[in-house]
């Protein structure tokens, strides 16, 4: 017998079952089916194949909590594996019959009603619709004022489901009131529980202004804060996601979390975690620094260069670091107080090294290329220049030499330190098509020194002197 | 050729002459185209220098201008688009929140911390009260040194101590179901000793008599704290022939010694005579009235002997002289 004969027995066996007499019989079929639909999508699949969804939904209804939990289990389990299967459950109607059960008194069958509204949820917007036009969103946000941990935690996490996919499904949460109880309810020490609050309210607030700022109304700051100390990996992660979509949207949130020393905790919290935690905060740096320049100044004086360039040397994975190299490239493109800040910390040759290496990969380079020329267009501080000269490709020497033909024409020991560093040599050497901007810059560099010392520098020197000392004849013999 | 050369020898002979012969006339010309030559020299001049005025003087506002304009837009700059004080202070305060805001999370971060510990430390503590709760008989005794008071140690063991200290761990005896016996005095719905005091306080003796028709004022708390005096009916249990039964149903299983019912033996080749009901084996036709009674015909009983006679309780006497009210009393 093939495998899916054996399913299709199988099933029909405990749809039979599902019909006894004996209430216990019932339950334990149900909890047999969940597990099976639980194990595998195939089996989900004969599960609704095998018309077992109707009985359920049915039965669901009228029956004792015990057959409650284990039903709503059945249709937790079919609804995660895919979106097809999950508008399977919503097309036999047994949305209402969740709500319902959302509404009743043993706080086992909330949570199982919660979860199973979970799962269906999160695959698309459509689905969401759908559980929200059930009317689940007011008597979700009740569970979350219930005293059971797991209770909240699954209603949390609901909500959080929900409101990802659209604006519009993201302002039916906020309208139900749920803000309010979440910001409340991040004083809790559950660790589970401050995760799943803190992606539902970071959900909320990713999709518009409007949203992030009701949702820092509900006074989340500075407590945010706290979370971003927390042992547990995922509340730090998820602090610092709900802080860089607040901030990401206007000056003035990003302002406001300014203000509330939120940068100072995230580049704290990113110190202190490794790997994929990091990058929420990474990118909350980005975002701040890119709306206006006395914000880069604030990221700068929290001495988060620093920790931006460690982050940018020490992290294996490609993906982190091209978000290192656009957070470092947003805080230095705007005057060159701040290049100068990203200069001094020596991020600009392993910028360089990244954007020239082979095993980067393509949106690492695209970054770090975008972020050297944006912090190299700025840049005044000759002496994090001066490597550049001997490494870089030619579409970045240009802004190199670029940046020191305006600078050297006003400054005296710059001029010196120039040639006693062996810049000067360097640029005699570099070959340009006459009339191309490169030249025009070694044009108006060499302008700046006599003649003797620019020929001095300039290749092929000796071999000339040579020349003239065998051409010579000597006047006294 | 030859010509012309002639006719410049001519002219300049001719004109030579004409020369000389005019010179007066020569030398009024020339002061004349002078004279003509300077003005035009004076008026260009004057241009010259008017045009080198007029430029002198534009410079010289452009100057000023410029002057006034730097300023304007320096003020202008600092005070409405750009304050640099501002931006420094704005600055220094973020830096100082930063701080508060660093160590606050600090302390914070230690608090937990040192809660953590606090909890793992209390838990290793219950663990080890708990085995040394368990591991109790291991404790020394004066003739038998225990096997962490060895008499080789200088000290006995921690163990040792921990085990003097806990308490010995008894079994645990199989919860027995307390049923929770409802007292009848459960059911009244005030129960709280505020508003019924049930000591003995008595009121004080010297009390003046209320004026109206008042009882006395003993006899009133009597009444009020009067206990509560159920009668025998309501003083049974109501399934009290079903708990007898089980009680005797109990005693029989104790003394049985097989528990299984005899069973009859085949009796169905026996002749069994069937009794008919009352109804069924008397005529029906009305009934003499001497018939109708069973203490009359004692030749139709069963039985040899006649019914018992039980009278049931009467409840006005179990109240006689217990009642509140006066009704029905002599006065």
């Amino acid at each position: 017998m093939s495998q899916r004969q054996v399913l299709q027995g199988v099933m029909s066996l405990l749809r039979t079952l599902l019909l006894d007499v004996v209430p216990t019989i019932q339950q334990t079929a149900a909890l047999a089916l969940g597990r099976l639909a639980n194990y595998n999508d195939d089996l989900a699949e004969a599960v609704v194949k095998c018309d077992i969804l109707p009985q359920l939904v049915y039965s669901l209804a009228e029956q004792n909590r015990f057959y409650k939990k284990a039903a709503a289990f059945v249709l937790r389990a079919v609804g995660k594996h895919s979106p097809q299967l999950a508008q399977a459950i919503v097309d036999c109607g047994a949305l209402d019959t969740l709500v319902i059960c959302l509404e009743d008194f043993d706080p086992g069958v909330k949570e199982a009603a919660a979860w199973a509204l979970r799962y269906i949820a999160r695959h698309n917007a459509e689905l969401s619709q759908a559980v929200v036009d059930a009317g689940a969103v007011p008597l979700l946000v009740l569970c979350i004022q219930e005293p059971e941990i797991a209770l909240k935690r699954i209603a949390a996490s609901a909500l959080s489901d929900i409101a990802k996919h659209s604006p519009e499904l993201a302002q039916t949460v906020v309208d139900a009131g749920a803000v309010a109880h979440l910001a409340q309810m991040l004083l809790n020490p559950d660790a589970k529980l401050k995760h799943q609050i803190l992606s539902a309210l970071s959900q909320v607030s990713k999709h518009s202004v409007d949203l992030a700022e009701m949702v820092v109304e509900a006074e989340i700051f500075p407590v945010v804060l706290t979370c971003l100390k927390d042992k547990d990996e995922y509340v730090k992660k998820n602090a610092s996601t709900l802080i860089r979509e607040i901030a990401k949207h206007t000056p003035e949130l990003s302002q406001l979390v300014v203000n509330a020393g939120g940068v100072a905790a995230v580049i704290d919290c990113i110190g202190s975690c490794k790997g994929n935690t990091r990058l929420p905060g990474i990118m909350m740096l980005g975002y701040v620094a890119a709306h206006s320049e006395n914000l880069a100044m604030a990221v700068i004086i929290s001495k988060g260069v620093p920790q931006l360039s460690v982050c940018l040397s020490e992290e294996p994975e490609d993906h982190i670091k091209a978000a290192a190299a656009w957070a470092l490239g947003q805080i230095g493109r705007h005057t060159p107080e701040h290049a100068r800040a990203v200069a001094v910390t020596n991020t600009l040759p392993v910028l360089l090294s990244l954007y020239m290496s082979t095993e980067s990969s393509e949106d690492l380079q695209v970054k770090s290329k975008k972020a050297i020329k944006s912090i190299l267009q700025k840049c005044t501080y000759l002496p994090a220049l001066e490597p550049f000269l001997y490494d870089a490709p030619p579409n970045i020497l240009k802004h190199v030499v670029g940046q020191f033909s305006k600078v050297l024409p006003h400054d005296s020991k710059a001029r010196r330190l120039f040639v006693t560093s062996g810049g000067l040599k360097k640029v005699q050497e570099i070959k340009a098509e006459p009339g191309s901007l490169l030249q025009e810059y070694i044009n108006s560099i060499n302008n700046c020194y006599p003649e003797e010392i620019v020929r001095y520098y300039s290749p092929g020197y000796s071999d000339t002197l040579l020349q003239r000392v065998d051409s010579y004849q000597p006047l006294n013999n | 050729m030859a010509t012309l050369a002639r006719l410049q020898a001519r002219s300049s002979t001719v004109g030579n002459q004409y020369y000389f012969r005019n010179r007066h006339l020569n030398r009024i010309v020339t002061i004349i185209q002078k004279w003509w030559r300077s003005f035009l020299g004076r008026k260009q001049y004057q241009l010259t220098v008017q045009v080198a005025y007029y430029t002198m003087m534009m410079n010289l506002y452009n100057a000023m201008a410029v002057r006034i304009q730097r300023r304007w837009r320096g003020y202008r700059v600092r005070k409405y688009l750009f304050n640099y004080y501002y931006l420094k202070e704005y600055l220094r305060v973020v830096s100082e929140t930063n701080d508060a805001i660093r160590k606050a999370l600090e302390e914070f971060a230690e608090m937990k911390e040192r809660e953590e510990k606090k909890a793992n430390l209390e838990r290793e503590e219950k663990k080890r009260d708990y085995q040394a709760r368990k591991m109790h008989y291991l404790l020394s005794t004066k003739q038998i040194p225990g096997i962490y008071n060895s008499p080789f140690r200088k000290e006995p063991d921690p163990w040792e101590l921990q085990l003097q200290k806990a308490k010995p761990l008894t079994h645990r005896r199989p919860k027995v179901k307390q049923k929770d016996s409802t007292s009848l005095n459960d059911w009244l719905a005030c129960t709280s000793a505020r508003s019924f005091p049930r000591s003995e306080i008595l009121p004080p003796i010297n009390r003046k008599q209320c004026q109206g028709p008042f009882r006395d004022i003993t006899e009133v708390l009597e009444q009020r704290y009067k206990p509560l005096e159920p009668t025998l009916w309501v003083a049974e249990p109501i399934d009290e022939l079903k708990l007898a039964r089980e009680e005797l149903r109990r005693e029989e299983w104790l003394r049985n010694v097989n528990d299984n019912m005899f069973l009859p033996f085949s009796s169905y080749h026996k002749n069994e005579k069937y009794i008919p009901s009352m109804h069924l084996s008397s005529k029906y036709c009305p009934i003499s009235h001497k018939e109708q009674f069973r203490s009359e015909n004692p030749k139709k009983w069963i039985c040899d002997k006649d019914f018992q006679t039980v009278l049931p309780s009467f409840e006005l006497f179990s109240k006689y002289g217990k009642l509140y009210s006066k009704a029905g009393q002599i006065v």
